[in-house]
């Protein structure tokens, strides 16, 4: 209940300055930190594949999420699927429609974490979604049963941090990194007041719109944003939204930490299968690998 | 106004304004929407918070609220009603009298001209039963500004007549078929348009829900009908109403009828949830009545979900109560008692168009009538002493094709 009710910046600031020393410590040394560490000193992009839990049935989900890793991806966003996903295009909503479809719950979420994390110790798992379902479950039960089950960060798309601070809060207590979502749209005065709430790496969304948008100037909009990220902190930068081939990954792999690829992967999985999905994730790795090389 | 009701935290703008009361008590009402449009949002907060203190803005108002809408709307007797009931007297605030026909203008002027003052050129709504569509097309037009509704696949069919009226207006519809293509899913998608024109375009909520301000925002535009409705029956009765009647779907005639009189706290205040086949059918659309407390469309408030958090499919006969969760500020006044939430079905709200029909020549729209339906069930339970106010929130022309079907099924047949 505290997360929802309206907390005045003074609480913010309080409640985060308590946890601050503990927590670090936590976060210092997650899969996170270890793997973007590992990235550069490899001087790469770091590829975040998106897909559904529980899309389009558990088996399916299952099998793509295990064989990831070996694809190249370096880091995997699961979503937690919601009846009403008001941020995402029609790719994801659709693959949301099909988890809940199959069965897919928030506890078979977690469950499919579990799993994972029982066969690599490695690569993160980011779990990202829509607030209700959380709360639903219980704010606390949830951060606690997402820690316990191997889970190293959350993405919350309705979850600003004028109302996150005490979840924030207890995620920290947790080692559970919260990643602070950064719009187009966000002046730069508000950066501090996200990057306060802030762990693992920064998603930067590439432009204005829904997940899912073909976009191919995505690299070149980016522009002065990214230096100003920089300048303000020292999390790794991802970029996200509408990327969807090679080429458009290459380009943001040469300006940004990690390249973030969602709706292009769950509509190749709808419609090629798992075998697809895994083909798009080497290419995109590929390509990835490549781009800091063939600009040097 | 008097002292406030109640004492709440006014958390830091959010709810803002002095004279906020409601929503921000039990973490009701908030923001939580994705960080694209929260800058955005906040412009609309501050060029809100301006505008209701600029004389010009409110003069602007006042004007095409008494020439283009046509206010103030009649307090009317309804004196065959009232004596069908042998009880209560029943007056009907006629909001169906506006301009298009219901109480949805009242906000959609408000709001488009904010929209006209900050410079957007582009006017986006979602539509339920199609009225607040055509109140937004409709003063899209007046204003000279473009105008796109979200309407869901299910709704276009039931509601064709204003669907062409909107065209005829100028407006785009773009019929939504995710979900069940119905109120909530139209908003999930005008909320996506949004996030991808933000530069240009201005989100009419139709409803007193969304991220804040707009609880707020529409509840002050709306709650000209409850000030006219206290000056009037004052004025003819010398007296306050005993009870406020109004249906509730999202709820914002009944937030606009209630908001003058939340300091009377001897005047009932009592919302009308679609009851649809009944709330023990699991077939409604009753969020208070039926629901419980989560996070939907930007705000926390009662939703119907299930035990995972996945907002269920509401049911009423009518479109526009169609709506699985409900006006936070309602939600504030459902836990804290200052007003109650009954329920009415699909054909109790039948039975009380044909009622109104037959004995007073009005045609109420199918929302209104489930209001109308339990005030003449709380009329019969009352001496003549007593006086009961129903918000007549729309007409029903647009509901004959389903009134048809389910009255007078030979008609439709034929």
């Amino acid at each position: 209940m505290s997360a929802s009710s309206l907390n005045t910046d003074a609480l913010d600031t309080d409640v985060l300055d308590m946890n601050t020393s503990n927590t670090q410590a936590l976060i210092a040394d997650s899969r996170l930190t270890r793997r973007f560490a590992a990235l550069r000193t490899e001087n790469r992009a770091a590829l975040v594949t998106y897909v559904m839990a529980g899309d389009p049935d558990p088996k399916t989900s299952r099998d793509l999420l295990e064989r990831l890793p070996a694809a190249g991806a370096d880091i995997i966003e699961l979503g937690m699927p919601f009846s009403d996903p008001m941020a995402d295009g029609v790719a994801i909503q659709r693959a949301g429609q099909r988890a809940l479809a199959g069965g897919q719950t928030l506890a078979r979420t977690l469950e499919r974490v579990r799993d994972f994390r029982r066969r690599d110790d490695d690569t993160p798992i980011v779990l990202m979604g829509y607030l209700n379902p959380i709360q639903r479950f219980g704010e606390d039960r949830f951060l606690q049963a997402a820690a316990e089950a191997g889970a190293d960060g959350l993405i919350l798309v309705d979850l600003p941090p004028e109302h996150g601070a005490a979840l924030t809060a207890r995620a920290r207590d947790l080692g559970l990194a919260r990643i602070p979502l950064v719009a187009p749209t966000t002046p730069p005065e508000r950066l501090p007041k996200l990057l306060a709430q802030g762990d693992g790496f920064v998603y930067r969304i590439a432009f204005n719109g829904v997940t899912g948008t073909r976009r191919t100037d995505i690299a070149a909009s980016l522009g002065e944003s990214l230096i100003e990220l920089k300048r303000r902190s020292t999390l790794p930068v991802a970029v996200g939204f509408g990327v969807r081939d090679g080429d458009t990954a290459a380009a943001v792999a040469r300006v940004a930490d990690a390249v973030v690829v969602g709706s292009a992967l769950v509509e190749r999985l709808a419609e090629t299968g798992v075998e697809g999905a895994l083909a798009l994730t080497r290419e995109l790795a590929e390509s990835i690998h490549g781009a800091r090389k063939s600009e040097s | 106004m008097s002292t406030k009701m109640v004492d709440l935290p006014d958390e830091h703008g959010f709810f803002g304004g002095s004279d906020d009361r409601g929503q921000a008590g039990r973490g009701y009402g908030g923001r939580y929407v994705a960080e694209t449009l929260m800058p955005l949002i906040g412009e609309i907060e501050a060029a809100y918070d301006e505008a209701r203190a600029d004389p010009a803005f409110q003069a602007r108002l006042d004007e095409l609220r008494r020439d283009y809408i046509g206010r103030a709307t009649p307090l009317y007797f309804a004196e065959r009603l009232t004596e069908h009931f042998g009880g209560a007297k029943l007056y009907l605030k006629r909001e169906d009298l506006n301009h298009t026909g219901a109480h949805k203008i009242n906000n959609a002027l408000g709001q488009a001209l904010l929209a006209s003052r900050m410079g957007r050129r582009r006017l986006i709504a979602e539509t339920g039963a199609g009225m607040h569509g055509v109140a937004v097309a409709t003063v899209a037009a007046r204003l000279g500004m473009a105008c796109v509704i979200y309407m869901g696949a299910t709704d276009i069919e039931r509601q064709q007549p204003n669907v062409q009226r909107m065209r005829l207006l100028g407006a785009e519809i773009v019929p939504v078929h995710a979900g069940t293509a119905t109120l909530k899913d139209a908003m999930n998608e005008a909320l996506r348009d949004w996030v991808a024109n933000v530069d240009d375009t201005f989100y009419i909520i139709g409803t007193v829900a969304g991220p804040a301000p707009y609880p707020r925002m529409v509840r002050d535009f709306q709650s000209v009908i409850g000030r006219e409705t206290r000056e009037q029956l004052l004025a003819t009765q010398h007296r306050l109403p005993d009870s406020l009647v109004a249906c509730v779907g999202g709820g914002s005639n009944a937030m606009g009828l209630f908001h003058a009189f939340l300091d009377d706290t001897d005047v009932a205040m009592i919302g009308v949830e679609a009851a649809g086949e009944g709330l023990e059918s699991g077939r409604h659309a009753a969020s208070l009545n039926g629901g419980t407390p989560g996070i939907l469309h930007g705000n926390r408030t009662y939703l119907l979900q299930d035990d995972d958090g996945q907002i269920q499919d509401a049911h009423s006969i009518s479109a526009g109560l169609d709506y699985p969760g409900i006006g936070p500020e309602h939600a504030y006044l459902h836990d804290s008692g200052r007003a109650s939430y009954v329920a009415v079905t699909d054909d109790e709200a039948l039975e009380a168009v044909a009622l109104c029909c037959r004995l007073e020549g009005i045609l109420p729209a199918l929302e209104s009538a489930h209001a109308l339906y339990h005030a003449g069930r709380l009329a019969a339970t009352q001496g003549p002493d007593q006086a009961i106010v129903v918000c007549l929130s729309g007409r029903g022309d647009k509901d004959m094709d389903t009134i048809t079907r389910h009255l007078m099924p030979e008609e439709a047949d034929s």
